[in-house]
Parts: structure tokens; C-alpha cells; sequence
């Protein structure tokens, strides 16, 4: 974060166009954006879904990918025009004066191949250095970005280390050719908060000691708040504004760019009762053999929010798979409503399974995607109301009034409709039962900002109107913030903490909540710096 | 845990093989001695073979027997007459091995021929996808697929052996036959079994590669500057083996079963014309034979693909 850098212009992209091919038409990605990056400088991208600031990264570098195409505008890197490269001449410069840093590290490792060779693959096509040179320096780089083991890690494959170490990994991997340039992709977006701290200032320090220019790429204002110099907001393929990251922060100037952290502004005054609908008790489960949740007990309020909040593998989810039925537990009970529910779903009575619904985080696979919205919604009412014909219909509609969408939807197949609506047709087919209980597994993780604002404003309204209690899975604490009266705390597969929002979120904390807490992104650029300091000390 | 599964499979072959060999109408001895054979003659006969006892134990019989690397006598050839010194019987051992080795170098010769060739159109087109190059490879390879083993046969014979004469279109090789003769005598039915099988392997690998070329390894590997042999070769290939020796290990099995009809046709002196002529003599023990032969191969060549499958996956090699 020097904010005195060479004024020397590294790359300038002027006037970029750039369209693609999907559902048998070209459609217009990139409507004209303009980029410059001076060297050493680390640009911020972002935008949400859909903005194009994926496809500006790779343009950085000449790339489109497969049915996208650059129709007019110049890339100029170092003086060239990428633009009016051929493949070959664009080969010499990718991977080694500009390298690329994917989102999904998992993913994006060759599962064949030795970290190592993968790590230094690049700078070896050059030939400039001997191999061995090569793998002393991938060491070094290891070791700068603290990756445990750095002598010998590099000998293992990608399925053998974590995601956060490998996201480090091929961080060495963009910076061991030494390029002028490295691009960014949502590099921590598949990490959980506490990994993302170590991640981010991995590659922050690491960027900063070899002068390289950046483009960091992300939808999350607070973490690129923390490693840009400058940020651009870019929105259906057009910039909104660009700005230092302080003036943004304080000061934006686009009413668009104040709505990308509107979830944080939202909160729930909390409430709560004694009247408990569900209470768990000294649950234990297991998949096979590997025990997962050790003697879990929770209480849920009636009418009221509970956030069960935990990094992946905490058993969040694995507590609800338990509360359904569909993963039954092997000690412990759960008490619904006052009466003791079976841990098997097949002998649960259609009542009991009525009165329990559930919401899934990919709206995309939760729902048959040859039945049209009246179909998905229609079967539960049929299912467990049996009401039928006019009747059924008329309450199809009540319920998509109450998701604020109408009667038109009828007819849409789940691939007619965006995200959010999913997500919405998601909430209507678990009403759509009367439950009693609705467990919201990650509901809003994979959509947008202003789209998650949308549905958690919804799931508040509903709750008022129906008294319906909601168990809201996340691992994102802003929604904690905005929804839930009550917090549990989890990590592998224990409670850690339960109670009122106000005291599970203020001092004094447990250290794995402390942890958890203080590793979420804040909108300051001096966060991560202020929290690395005092980590340290 | 794959080699049990692999010895259950013959075992469950054995018996299928057995069981339907022993409901097949007809048997050797009214085959033997004619409609006009005396009941008591007949009966004789069965009782000598023990096709009198009961299934189950004749099952059982032969299989241990198996096991000990016996499979019995040939019935065809045996004397009519109990006692006589100029029985003429065979041990099916003895009778299988030769027909064997020769159908082995057949289909060995074909394999070799038709395995690099395959991997090597099969990686070419993928590397040139959409090219011209790709539709025509692809599109002849639809061609050799679908044509039966005999029609291709006859499709050389007619341009090789009439047309052009190169090649004979008898294929009689014995033990006195030259190494360099027997490749220019099995020339035509090795081409044959090579086109039939090559299209399928070549298709497959394509396809294997091109599925791996969507990953977003691969994207990494393009936006890391390797080029397009690199990509594929060095970054797609590894991940592809184990679907690639898939389709190898049954096209072989294809092959060697394809050999029946091939080695009838150029009258060559393989396993897959012995067992034609034995089921034409309801001669059971060749029959049995020939078959379990054939289906313990099919088994093994699996076993093998899944090896091959298992070394070439990090994953399932070095645990977590």
C-alpha cells in the first residue's frame, strides 16, 4: 500500500469491447471500459456477477475465453498492442511477464503433476535459469508466503494439501517467472474468513517485495479495500467510477457503489423467548465412520432467528441434515414442538415432516429443472394440504404475491429465471408447506449483494406475517448481523457458543470466536494491516 | 479387492459357460453314432464320456480339473468302439495351445499396430479439433466402426489379394512357417482386425481429451503460456489414461473375439476356428475351453486397464 509509486505506465487499456456467445447470440460483455495500471500499482476490480471484470482481467492479458471475442480496443503492455497479437507471440508473454491467479485453486491445478513442476513450469519455458535455481527460488517463495514445510511441499500433489495452501501456492507459482503484471480472479472468494485473512496477507506482502503491478479482482469491496491502491466498480459491462481506495471508502460517489455493501447496513434488533419449538440434545453423528458432530445441543425459540455460524467443516450443515432426518444421529435427541421426533426420516409422520422445510444454498440444483414454477410450488400444497385444482392455483399465486414476484412466473422453467428469483421460488415451495421451522442452508451465499439484501429482507417480512422460525446456516457474519436474534458458534463439530446476537458479537469472546470475528473483512483500508499487528504482538 | 472381484467374475463365467453348453440340444454321442445308433450304444458312450451323471457333479468334476491345468480330452477323434488302440483322441491342453499362440500373434500383431496408431490420430484430432483434418478422421472412423468384421475382410480381400494382388488370401501358416512369412500371410486379417477396432479407440481418445480440454486447469495452463502440444500432451493426456486404457482393454477383447470371424474367413489356424469347428462336433470340452479362455481374458485385460488407471491417478496412488 505505498502510495508514492513510480508514475511509470505499465498497462493501458483503452475503449475495450468484447462480446460473447451464449443461448445462440452474441451478447455484449464489455461496452467500452478504459484500465490503466502504472507499474508497481495494485488496481482493485469489482463488480458483481455479470459485471465483465473477469473478462477485463483476462483482456488484460490479450485473452478471451472459448466464444468470446474482442471486437475493438487496444491492450497496451509495455508498448505493445496484446491485441494484435498472434496466439504465439501472446504465448512469450503470458506466464511470464503477465501471470494469472485463479479463483479456484482446486481446480485449477493439474491433479497430475507435482506442485513443484507446476510451480515453476513457466519460468522453466524460458530456459533462463537452471531447474535447480528455479526450485531453490519456488522455496523461497514458499517460505515468504508461510507456507509450512517449504522445503518439501512442493513435492506433494494438489489433492494432498489444503485449499487455503494452495491458493498460496499458486501465488508462488504467478510470481516465480518474476512477471510485470499479475491478475488476481477472486483468489480468496472459495476460502473460508479465517484462511482469507492468511491468504490476502500472504499475498499482499509478497507483491509488495517484488514491486509487481496487480489487478485484484473480487465482489467484495471489503477485501479488495485491503490490497488496492485504486478501485474501479464496474456494472453490466460499464464502468461506474474509479477512485483511490480511501476516497471511495469514505466518499462514493455512485449510488450503485454504496448499495455493494448494503448487507452490512442492514440490522435486526434482536428479540427472544423461553418457548423453544426445537430443542437438540447431545447429538452425535457420523458419515461411516468419521465422527462429525460431537454431542451437539441447541435450543431454538419460537417464531425467532438462530444463526448457526462455522467455517466449512464445523457440521453446520451436518446439523441440519440431522434436525431433517436424512442423516440420522447416533446418540443424543431432538425434542420438535414438545414431542420426540424419530432420527429416521422414513418413520417421521407426514405432519412432522410437514412442519419441517428446508431452504438449499444452490438454488440452480434444488429445483427439477423440467418442472415450471407452478409445478414446484403446486406439489407441496398438493402433497401436504391436499388441496387441488382452482383452489391450488389461487394458492400458487397468493404464495408468489407473498415472494413478491406474480402470477406470470407461472409457466417459467427454473432456466428462465435469474438467481435471485430462484432463490425466491426456493422460499415459496418451503411456505408452500405451512412449516413451523424453516432451515435456510447458506441461502444467499452464492448470490449477489444487492440480491442477498433482497432476500433477507423478504425472509424478515415473512417471518413477521407468519410467525415461521428460521435456522439460518452461514459462514458469513454480515448476514449474522442482519437477520438472526440468536447466534450458535461452531467448530469441528462442537457448540463453541450460544446466545443472544449482542453477546456471542461483543467482548468477552471465546478465542475461537474472537478468531472468527476479527478475521472478517472490514470496510477499512488499515484492517488488515491493524489486525496483522496486533495478531503479532 | 479388484483381483477377487476379477477371479469371481471367471468363476461366474465357468459356470454360465458350463450350464449353458450342457442345455444345448443334441450331444456328442447320437452326433457321433448316427441316427440309427442303438439305444444301449449310445448309452454306452455317455457313460464312458460321463455325460450320464448329473450336471452339478460333472460341473464340479471339470472345474477341478481346470485347476490343475486339465481340461479334458477332445471328444472328436475318439475311437468308436471301447478298447481300441487306434483311439485318436487329443488332450484339449495339447490341441488349444498352438491355435492359441497363432491367435495371439494375430491379434498381438493387430495390437500393435492398431494401439499407437489410434492414440495418435485420436490426440492429433483432438489438437486440431473442428479441423478438417478432425471431421475426416472422425467421420471414417464412424465408417470402420460400424462395418462387421467380415464385410471389412472382404472389402481387402477384393482391393488387396483380387485387385491388386499383394497380399494371399489364405492365411495357412504351421509350425515350419518363417517369422517374415507368417507377417506377409496374416497381413490381410491383421489390417482387418486393426480398422475394426481402431475406429472406436481413436474416437474414444478424442473425446477423453477434449472433456479434460473444458477444465479450468487447462485455462491455467493456456494463461500460463504453454502451447497447444503442451496443453494437450503434457496437461490433458496424463488425466485421460484411465479412460483411454478403458476403451484399449475392450477393444482387444473385441479384437480377440473379432478373430473368430476373421480367422474364418482367411481359414488361419486360431483359437476362434477351432471353436467354430468343435460346436459344429458338439464337442464339449473344446467348446468349454475355448470360451473360459476367452472370458478369463476379458477379465484380465481389465484388470489391467484399472491398473494402469490407478498408477496414473496421484489421487488414488499417494492418499491424503
Amino acid at each position: 500500500m505505498m502510495s508514492n509509486k513510480s508514475k511509470e505506465l505499465l498497462l493501458e487499456m483503452k475503449n475495450i469491447h468484447i462480446d460473447g456467445f451464449s443461448d445462440e447470440r452474441w451478447h455484449k460483455i464489455l461496452k467500452g471500459v478504459d484500465l490503466t495500471l502504472y507499474r508497481g500499482e495494485i488496481l482493485g476490480l469489482i463488480g458483481e456477477s455479470g459485471a465483465g471484470k473477469s473478462t477485463m482481467g483476462k483482456a488484460a492479458m490479450g485473452y478471451t475465453q472459448p466464444g468470446c471475442k474482442i471486437i475493438k480496443g487496444e491492450i497496451n503492455f509495455n508498448g505493445i498492442d496484446l491485441a494484435k497479437l498472434t496466439e504465439f507471440e501472446k504465448r512469450k508473454i503470458w506466464g511470464t511477464k503477465i501471470s494469472y491467479v485463479a479463483q479456484s485453486a482446486a481446480a485449477s491445478f493439474n491433479p497430475a503433476h507435482r506442485l513443484m513442476d507446476q510451480t515453476i513450469s513457466a519460468a522453466n519455458r524460458l530456459k533462463l535459469n537452471p531447474t535447480d535455481a528455479l526450485k531453490k527460488d519456488a522455496v523461497q517463495l514458499y517460505e515468504s508466503l508461510q507456507l509450512p514445510d517449504a522445503e518439501n511441499i512442493g513435492d506433494r500433489y494438489p489433492h494432498q494439501v489444503s485449499g487455503g495452501q494452495l491458493q498460496r501456492i499458486m501465488t508462488a507459482m504467478a510470481m516465480s517467472p518474476r512477471p510485470e503484471l499479475i491478475i488476481f480472479d477472486e483468489p480468496t472468494t472459495a476460502l473460508d474468513v479465517t484462511t482469507q485473512v492468511e491468504v490476502l496477507s500472504a499475498m499482499r506482502s509478497i507483491v509488495d517485495k517484488f514491486n509487481t503491478a496487480a489487478i485484484y479482482i473480487t465482489h467484495d469491496l471489503a477485501v479488495v479495500a485491503q490490497m488496492a491502491d485504486r478501485i474501479k466498480v464496474l456494472r453490466y459491462g460499464e464502468e461506474v467510477e474509479e477512485a483511490k481506495t480511501r476516497d471511495m471508502l469514505s466518499n462514493p460517489k455512485e449510488e450503485y457503489t454504496k448499495s455493494l455493501w448494503s448487507v452490512r447496513s442492514l440490522i435486526k434488533p434482536e428479540e427472544t423467548n423461553q418457548d423453544y419449538i426445537l430443542s437438540i440434545k447431545n447429538i452425535d453423528a457420523a458419515y461411516g465412520s468419521s465422527k462429525v458432530l460431537h454431542n451437539v445441543s441447541i435450543d431454538i425459540p419460537k417464531g425467532k432467528t438462530v444463526a448457526i455460524v462455522g467455517e466449512s467443516g464445523s457440521g453446520k450443515s451436518t446439523t441440519a441434515r440431522v434436525i431433517t432426518g436424512l442423516l440420522p444421529q447416533i446418540k443424543g435427541e431432538i425434542i420438535f414442538d414438545g414431542k420426540k421426533l424419530s432420527p429416521k426420516l422414513e418413520q417421521r409422520s407426514k405432519e412432522e415432516l410437514r412442519k419441517i422445510q428446508i431452504i438449499f444454498q444452490m438454488p440452480d440444483t434444488a429445483m427439477n429443472p423440467r418442472q415450471t414454477v407452478d409445478e414446484i410450488i403446486g406439489r407441496p400444497i398438493e402433497f401436504y394440504q391436499g388441496i387441488k385444482g382452482k383452489e391450488r392455483e389461487a394458492k400458487v399465486i397468493e404464495l408468489l404475491k407473498m415472494i413478491e414476484l406474480d402470477e406470470t412466473f407461472l409457466d417459467r422453467l427454473p432456466s428462465e429465471l435469474s438467481g435471485g428469483q430462484k432463490q425466491r421460488i426456493c422460499i415459496a415451495r418451503a411456505l408452500a408447506a405451512n412449516p413451523d421451522l424453516i432451515i435456510c442452508d447458506e441461502v444467499t451465499s452464492a448470490l449477489d449483494q444487492i440480491v442477498q439484501e433482497g432476500i433477507l429482507k423478504l425472509l424478515q417480512k415473512l417471518q413477521k406475517e407468519l410467525g415461521v422460525t428460521y435456522i439460518f446456516i452461514t459462514h458469513d457474519i454480515a448476514t449474522v448481523k442482519a437477520i438472526s436474534d440468536e447466534i450458535v458458534v461452531m467448530y469441528q463439530g462442537e457448540v463453541v457458543e450460544q446466545g443472544l446476537k449482542s453477546k456471542i458479537l461483543n467482548p468477552p469472546y471465546p478465542d475461537y470466536t474472537e478468531l472468527l470475528l476479527s478475521s472478517v473483512p472490514e470496510m477499512d483500508p488499515d484492517w488488515l494491516t491493524n489486525l496483522l499487528n496486533k495478531r503479532s504482538s | 479387492m479388484r483381483l477377487t472381484l476379477g477371479l469371481v467374475t471367471v468363476f461366474a463365467f465357468s459356470v454360465i459357460i458350463f450350464s449353458t453348453f450342457s442345455f444345448l440340444p443334441g450331444d456328442f454321442a447320437t452326433e457321433i453314432l448316427g441316427q440309427s445308433a442303438t439305444k444301449s450304444a449310445v448309452k454306452a458312450l455317455r457313460a464312458e464320456l460321463g455325460l450320464d451323471k448329473p450336471p452339478v457333479t460333472r460341473y464340479f468334476d471339470w472345474l477341478g480339473n481346470v485347476f490343475q491345468g486339465d481340461f479334458g480330452s477332445s471328444f472328436s477323434g475318439r475311437s468308436k468302439v471301447q478298447g481300441d488302440q487306434g483311439d485318436r483322441s487329443r488332450e484339449v491342453v495339447g490341441l488349444i495351445i498352438p491355435r492359441l499362440k497363432n491367435t495371439l500373434f494375430l491379434t498381438g500383431v493387430a495390437a500393435m499396430l492398431a494401439i499407437p496408431l489410434s492414440l495418435i490420430l485420436g490426440i492429433s484430432a483432438a489438437l486440431y479439433r473442428n479441423s478438417y483434418y478432425d471431421r475426416s478422421a472422425t467421420g471414417v472412423s464412424l465408417v470402420t466402426v460400424s462395418s462387421p468384421e467380415f464385410f471389412t475382410a472382404y472389402i481387402f480381400i477384393l482391393l488387396l489379394a483380387t485387385l491388386f494382388p499383394v497380399f494371399p488370401t489364405i492365411s495357412t501358416v504351421d509350425e515350419t512357417t518363417t517369422l517374415v512369412e507368417r507377417f506377409y500371410r496374416t497381413a490381410l486379417p491383421v489390417f482387418t482386425l486393426t480398422l475394426i477396432t481402431m475406429g472406436h479407440m481413436m474416437r474414444m481418445t478424442r473425446s477423453a481429451i477434449i472433456n479434460i480440454l473444458s477444465s479450468e486447469y487447462i485455462e491455467m495452463a493456456k494463461l500460463s503460456g504453454a502451447s497447444r502440444y503442451e496443453v494437450v500432451v503434457k496437461h490433458a493426456l496424463p488425466n485421460a489414461w484411465a479412460p483411454i486404457s478403458q476403451v484399449i482393454a475392450i477393444n482387444l477383447a473385441y479384437m480377440l473375439i473379432g478373430s473368430v470371424v476373421v480367422e474364418y474367413v482367411f481359414n488361419y489356424q486360431g483359437i476362434g476356428r477351432l471353436m467354430v469347428g468343435s460346436v459344429y462336433n458338439r464337442d464339449l470340452p473344446v467348446v468349454q475351453a475355448c470360451a473360459l479362455i476367452f472370458a478369463s481374458t476379458y477379465v484380465i485385460l481389465n484388470l489391467i486397464a484399472d491398473l494402469i488407471g490407478i498408477i496414473s491417478n496421484p489421487r488414488l496412488l499417494y492418499p491424503k
